[in-house]
């Protein structure tokens, strides 16, 4: 039991000394209470994704073995680039033989709507040491975002949010893991008319429909699908990067282009 | 190059771009021509995978009452705008996927 004399309040030159272990025991307490109810409450709010990214990292496990990714390159996939429609991706242009810049140019454009879910956190975590940065950059995803984005519409207080965060990208980052393993272990096992794949759809369906909501935004969205169809015969799925492109352009101009 | 070299290579850039922000926050300010487009830089790209794979789930296009996933991707669609729930929409596509294959 410490001595009261340790506690914070009691003396004018005591609180600038003070260490982790000199809070006191009941302080430590609540604070470690919120912030693992903070990150509970995010693990929770992550967990009806996992419904669409189980089917989805079985499939990539499958589809990188079918690539010709060996299952170690396959798994340490999942930690590298951590990022679902990327891996997808990825190996769908190793397959087709599709040069280093090509892969990489793609892989960095379909990324490249991370900017904004860094632009929306940042203000939010500016505070937190640069461990803490590191690590929540590191685990956001579209899944995590969506997660984050509602909690805080919901709610943006709370000292131990960075936890709500913390907790809603690990549980995705070990869904993530596990089922891209057992993907790679089921491999051709898996039955081949079971149309899993959908999952990847599914699930971006899910996250771009609460975003359309305004016309600009529905003009954004109507323009990528179209020159994503009419470019579709592009090599190495170069549409995707022309039709998000396109996109992007129209949502610039219509919000006023060059000022 | 070494398969291993390329994925560490898209990592990398996957990982700067979500550390972006974080780490200039306070420090750098980016054009104001960027922070203009980030906001449709989802839409875009998730629009652009999306639409194809409900289209042209064989890779020409496929506009009929008998594309199942182009059924179950508007039924999706709708699901999603209605409840915003990820949960419902994944069930929802995949169910009407499932009756409409059978």
């Amino acid at each position: 039991m410490e001595k009261l004399s340790a506690f914070p309040f009691d003396s004018g030159a005591q609180w600038r000394i003070i260490r982790p272990s000199r809070i006191p025991p009941i302080l430590m307490t609540i604070m470690a209470a919120s912030a693992s109810r903070e990150f509970q409450a995010g693990v929770l709010a992550l967990a009806p994704l996992l419904v669409g990214v189980i089917p989805f990292g079985m499939i990539y496990g499958a589809l990188a073995l079918s690539q010709g990714l060996s299952p170690a390159a396959a798994l340490a996939m999942s930690s590298i680039l951590f990022a679902g429609s990327a891996q997808f991706l990825f190996c769908q242009l190793l397959g087709m033989g599709a040069p280093v810049t090509v892969m990489v140019a793609e892989v960095g454009l379909l990324n490249l709507r991370h900017a904004l879910y860094s632009a929306a956190v940042a203000p939010r975590i500016a505070h937190l040491h640069r461990r803490w940065k590191l690590a929540l950059a590191y685990l956001l995803t579209d899944e995590a975002y969506a997660v984050i984005a509602r909690r805080e519409a919901a709610d943006d207080t709370g000292p131990y949010r960075h936890w709500f965060y913390l907790g809603a990208g690990l549980a995705l980052w070990g869904g993530w893991q596990l089922s891209t393993a057992a993907g790679v272990v089921l491999g051709a096992r898996l039955p081949a008319d079971w149309p899993l794949d959908f999952a990847l759809p599914l699930t971006f369906i899910a996250i771009v429909v609460p975003l359309i909501r305004n016309r600009t935004l529905l003009a954004v969205a109507a323009v990528s699908g179209i020159v994503a169809l009419l470019a579709a015969g592009l090599p190495f799925k170069l549409g995707l990067l022309v039709a998000a492109l396109a996109g992007m352009a129209v949502g610039w101009r219509l919000a006023g282009g060059v000022r | 190059m070494s398969i291993w070299l390329v994925m560490a290579l898209c990592g990398a850039v996957t990982f700067l771009i979500r550390l972006s922000f974080i780490a200039a926050e306070g420090r750098i300010a980016f054009p104001s021509g960027f922070r203009r487009v980030l906001p449709f830089v989802p839409v875009a790209a998730l629009t652009a995978l999306v639409i194809p794979e409900l289209l042209m789930p064989q890779g020409t296009l496929w506009l009929a009452w008998d594309n199942a996933r182009l059924i179950a991707g508007l039924a999706a669609i709708v699901i999603a705008a209605t409840t915003r729930s990820v949960l419902w929409t994944l069930v929802g596509g995949f169910v009407v996927l499932g009756v409409w294959l059978s």
